[in-house]
């Protein structure tokens, strides 16, 4: 197990540096001058050269890119453009915000999807397994930028029950934070839910038609029994696989959530950078999510192996 | 937003010659005729634009700004008195059209380079995969972001990429599938033969492929449509005065209150016309699937 | 024991009502804003926040007559070319450090030299400068400036505490330290800006918030739901689409001003191959544009008539405005006579590139119906801000929609832009005559003297027409019904002396 972990982490690291190789040639050949932006509406031709000399723009874009490969190493990802604040510091306060609101919609994804899951696959060829497959269709269907407006004009514009935007950290007043996030929590969720529906519902089919399940029921067991106790238990095994894979959905959602209900988190730190052409930002991020994202795959694979060597009967 | 960093079909190889059968299913399954029908419809409207009975999507009318619904304004007018309906046909050419060509990249490069990878393997397949992954790390609608951004914001550059953060995907599809179909018997035994590379591929491989390619370029074409809305709803796709159901939801935005209309009638076409190609995708994987019975 | 109990109890009363006295008000922005440090930032949104937090040397009125703050007096010599200011006595800074003419000094030198001060231009008229005493400082200049007091009542006016700024550098922005009402606490970038009442402010008694937290909201929509639902005060730039709903809010007021600065499309009439334009070698196709818009209409379509229609670098009611060329109603039979006449009576195609941004899209699409009516057929590039800014610069565009956030002297709105080799002249427009009206003015103190340039030079350029100018932003602020006292002002920023909130 160890040695597999270890040899797909070798494996990541050239992936690693060809990923971050890449987004620093890319953005450095994007047209439009963040310099001249952020030397003001005079732009003073001294103050465009100076800006220029600190942030390394004269350098040629190899040497730009050891000089911050070799800080990265050191853990210093260098610092904003628009805001000098250090890249590092930066991601790690936006971090809470989108981990908040991943998990909260990973909560309510979970406890539609699963149980939607179930139910469906029970009850194949019903009217319930009919409507349950349309609406995860639904879910997997909707825009969810649009889906969050409609909540926006429909929950906070016309009824006002729900602030329609804002961030409040979970420490200060965890009610209020709940409160406030739910809204994007539920739009990021929709997909989720529907992904997790169609998988859970796939895997109990196959589990319901196994010989273990069969025997459970031979045995006389109740069905709530067999149902919980046997299928889905064994059902959860791809099912919990999926939810890791999940990780880079979320993270995608997230951008276009965040920037709808201007939620202070990664994804709209990322959309501003980009528009900003805030080179370090958008670096320090791309790195941080492509290393998270082959740590979750990697997590996953070993989840994986460690779950699935055989169904077992129990 | 649907899954896209997992192939959502792999078949297991088997020799052709099933079309027939698989049609038979297609056609007994209701959701997928729906999801064909909605499908043709939007094509249909998108096609017949130029000579529906509807104001141009470009047409302005200054004293009919921001109209709510109204007979001569079935769906209400734009924030500069636009036709909405007008510009739903008009931008179901532009959605349709990502769809379609984005997906298009995706295959025309992907499925080519995860071929050789299975076919080849070694350090081609190395590489391949090393970028592949690379490419796999950024979830995909940053990826579209950044590239639409760097690309400069226009429809054209946003269906390219989106087709790039789409390929992967496809790369690694065809790497696997290519990798089970060499492994089994009758492609060992045309080997042995010696038919060469270009009538294993052409022969086996291609054909053993493109099932699952079909359906996953099916299911593809509605994540990049929803893509693509998603980069113009940011202003990186469709630009002005050109109609996208993106972009018209991005302006629409602004105008919640005065006019919640705006925003309803492209989301809704969204919808639908994703729904439709999920649809068709699902049904196409039942229909194609030799495993299910 | 009675005594230490109720002392005790007086003790809780003043702590419980001093929580209830904590009053803390909530601005929504529209912009995160850039760098905190007076010297390098560069956005509109920067400087409302800096209106609590650095006290600048001079202020403005509401109608823009230049009024006293960290300096209490000034006076020129005879020909102009030494300002000798007095300052206000017993004034400290955030950090407890004196605010002296030591300081005045220290910040006159941190705008003009700091290698990345974005304050070169305002104050590059400076020479030297000598402390006299504590409270009195002589500034040279090189040649009569009239435009310097103004640049004062801005940000290269700022006074930042010179032991802090010494000490950060480059970075004092993360933690500024000034002199104004409030203090910086804290800042979480996208999401907000704490400011805590600073206690030994100069006019702390005309300070009634313990703190004032600024949040970045872009969306119009959504910022003026959560003024609704209470979770602001107050914001600024409420969408002009969104006025009626305010005013028929009873919960809510509005207040407006007329901003300072412009929007327009500036035409590239000399700079580089893509000058060698219809539009960018004849001045009657300009002119036939500037005639077939309709901006009565295009601020009654895009901005529900809230904005204000104009043709020049400031705003009608302006005391600089030329009345002698008032704003022009649409006359598209006079812009095809102008086509006509410059041959191109089959139309003529012109291509203006815009930001990518809903509301100036949307200007420009109107701006495009109007035009395709006279013969000129638009075609729009939209472009991200800094790309739009490179390709203008670098003259790489025929016509470029871009505005100018504006400047109390009106030489910030119009010398930089129409005089030959200008700092943002990208239009690359050049007339000699234009040129030395423009440089006499600035050289003047006399007001009369000034307009009377000013007025020569608008009617040369009215003529030329190198920016067709549209129109002029108006400032709105919607406030909840118990924030009072607020006054409104034409450079937009949000000055919190006097204004107060009931219960």
């Amino acid at each position: 197990m160890l040695a597999f972990i270890g040899r797909r982490i070798l494996i990541a690291i050239p992936t690693v540096i060809l990923i971050s190789i890449f987004v620093f040639t890319l953005q450095h050949l994007l047209p439009g001058d963040p310099i001249l932006v952020m030397a003001g509406e005079e732009r003073d031709p001294a103050v465009i050269e100076a800006l220029r000399e600190k942030y390394r723009m004269n350098d040629p874009i190899p040497v730009q890119y050891l000089a911050w490969a070799g800080a990265a190493l050191q853990g210093d990802l260098g610092i904003s453009l628009r805001t000098q604040q250090p890249v590092l510091e930066l991601i790690g306060g936006k971090l809470p915000v989108t981990i908040q609101l991943a998990v909260m919609a990973l909560i309510i994804a979970i406890l539609i999807g699963i149980p939607a899951g179930v139910l469906s696959a029970y009850r194949k060829g019903t009217w319930i397994d009919w409507l349950a497959n349309i609406v995860a269709l639904s879910g997997l269907s909707v825009p969810n930028f649009w889906l969050g407006i409609m909540l926006i004009l429909l929950v906070s514009v016309k009824l006002g029950w729900l602030p329609a935007s804002g961030y409040m950290p979970l420490s200060e007043d965890p009610m209020q934070s709940i409160k406030v996030m739910l809204m994007p929590a539920f739009v990021l969720g929709t997909a989720i839910a529907a992904t997790l529906m169609r998988h859970t519902r796939s895997a109990m089919l196959s589990v319901l038609k196994s010989d273990y399940v069969r025997t459970a029921r031979a045995k006389g067991l109740r069905e709530r029994v067999v149902l919980v106790k046997h299928a889905l238990r064994n059902a959860l095994v791809p099912v919990v696989t999926v939810i890791t894979l999940l990780f880079g959905e979320l993270l995608a959602g997230a951008v276009l959530t965040e920037q709808i209900f201007t939620i202070p988190g990664f994804g709209k730190l990322v959309v501003d950078a980009v528009f900003n052409r805030d080179y370090a930002v958008v670096q320090g991020i791309v790195l941080c999510t492509g290393i998270a994202f082959i740590a979750m795959n990697i997590l996953a694979d070993a989840a994986y192996r460690v779950l699935n060597p055989r169904m077992s009967d129990q | 937003m649907t899954a896209v960093v997992d192939p959502q079909v792999l078949a297991d190889p088997l020799p052709p010659r099933r079309r027939n059968r698989a049609w038979e299913k297609f056609r007994r399954n209701p959701y997928a005729l729906l999801g064909g029908a909605v499908v043709s419809f939007f094509l249909i409207v998108a096609l017949l634009a130029p000579i529906l009975p509807v104001p141009g999507p470009a047409e302005t009318d200054w004293s009919a700004v921001r109209k709510a619904p109204s007979a001569a304004h079935p769906f209400g007018t734009d924030e500069i008195g636009r036709d909405v309906l007008s510009r739903m046909i008009w931008g179901a050419q532009a959605s349709l059209l990502a769809g379609v060509v984005s997906v298009a990249i995706a295959v025309l490069l992907g499925v080519p380079l995860g071929m050789l990878a299975g076919y080849l393997r070694g350090w081609t397949d190395a590489v391949i995969s090393r970028f592949t992954e690379a490419l796999l790390a950024a979830p995909f609608l940053i990826l579209a972001i950044a590239l639409a951004a760097f690309l400069g914001p226009s429809l054209q550059n946003a269906m390219i990429a989106i087709g790039l953060s789409a390929m992967p995907i496809f790369i690694r599809l065809a790497r696997a599938q290519t990798l089970s179909v060499m492994t089994e018997d009758y492609v060992e035994s045309a080997r042995a033969v010696g038919i060469g590379h270009l009538g294993l591929i052409r022969r086996y491989i291609l054909p053993n492929i493109l099932p699952p390619i079909i359906v996953q370029s099916t299911l593809t074409i509605a994540t990049a449509i929803i893509a693509e809305a998603s980069l113009s709803f940011l202003g990186l796709g469709q630009q002005p005065p050109a109609p996208s159901w993106g972009a018209m939801l991005n302006i629409a935005k602004n105008f919640l209150e005065q006019a919640p209309w705006m925003a309803l009638y492209p989301g809704i076409a969204i919808f639908l016309v994703v729904l439709g190609f999920n649809l068709l995708g699902d049904g196409l994987r039942d229909a194609l699937d030799p495993r299910d019975t | 024991m009675q005594t230490l109990k109720t002392l005790g109890l007086a003790a809780l009363l003043a702590a419980s009502s001093g929580l209830v006295h904590a009053q803390d008000l909530r601005i929504g922005l529209q912009e995160d804003p850039d760098v905190l440090d007076p010297d390098q930032s560069r956005t509109f949104v920067g400087r409302i926040v800096y209106a609590s937090l650095c006290d600048k040397l001079v202020d403005i009125t509401p109608q823009l007559e230049i009024i006293p703050m960290l300096a209490t007096g000034w006076e020129w010599n005879a020909d102009g070319t030494e300002l000798t200011m007095t300052l206000r006595d017993g004034v400290v800074f955030h950090d407890g450090e004196p605010f002296n003419a030591e300081a005045v000094a220290y910040n006159l030198n941190r705008s003009k030299n700091f290698e990345l001060s974005r304050r070169k231009s305002e104050v590059s008229s400076v020479e030297s400068w000598e402390v006299v005493d504590d409270t009195t400082i002589k500034i040279s200049l090189a040649a009569p400036d009239a435009t310097l007091i103004a640049q004062f009542a801005d940000r290269a006016g700022m006074m930042l505490s010179p032991k802090a700024a010494e000490e950060a550098g480059e970075e004092f922005g993360l933690n500024p330290v000034c002199a104004g009402p409030f203090t910086f606490k804290e800042r979480i970038q996208q999401d907000r800006i704490v400011l805590e009442k600073f206690a030994d402010y100069y006019r702390a008694d005309e300070i009634n918030f313990d703190s004032v937290t600024f949040l970045p909201i872009p969306d119009t929509t959504v910022r003026l739901a959560n003024l609704r639902a209470g979770d602001l005060d107050m914001l600024e730039r409420l969408a002009a689409t969104d006025v009626p709903s305010v005013m028929s809010d009873d919960g809510l007021t509005m207040e407006k001003a007329t901003s300072l600065g412009y929007q327009g499309i500036t035409v590239n009439v000399g700079n580089g191959d893509r000058a060698n334009t219809p539009i960018g070698t004849d001045s009657r196709v300009r002119r036939a544009l500037s005639l077939a818009i309709d901006r009565a209409a295009l601020n009654q379509v895009v901005f529900e008539g809230a904005f204000a229609a104009g043709n020049q670098p400031y705003p009608p009611d302006s005391p600089w405005f030329n009345t002698a060329f008032p704003v022009p109603e649409r006359d598209v039979e006079a812009a095809k006579a102008l086509l006509a006449d410059a041959g191109f009576a089959d139309g003529v195609d012109v291509e203006v590139q815009v930001a990518n941004n809903p509301v100036q899209t949307q200007v420009m699409q109107v701006v495009q119906a109007m035009a395709a009516e006279a013969g000129i057929n638009i075609s729009l590039t939209a472009k991200e801000f800094a790309t739009l800014l490179s390709d203008q610069s670098a003259g790489d565009y025929m016509a470029s929609q871009i505005g100018w956030s504006g400047r109390v002297d009106p030489d910030g709105n119009i010398h930089q832009f129409m005089t030959t080799g200008g700092g943002i002249n990208d239009s690359k427009y050049s007339n000699p005559e234009v040129d030395t009206l423009l440089n006499e003015a600035r050289l003047s103190n006399d007001t009369a003297d000034r307009k009377e340039k000013y007025d020569a030079a608008l009617a040369i350029l009215q003529e030329d027409s190198p920016i067709v100018y549209l129109y002029h932003q108006v400032w709105i602020w919607a406030l909840d019904n118990n924030v009072l006292g607020f006054v409104p002002y034409p450079d937009g920023m949000i000055r919190l002396h006097g204004v107060s909130m009931t219960e």
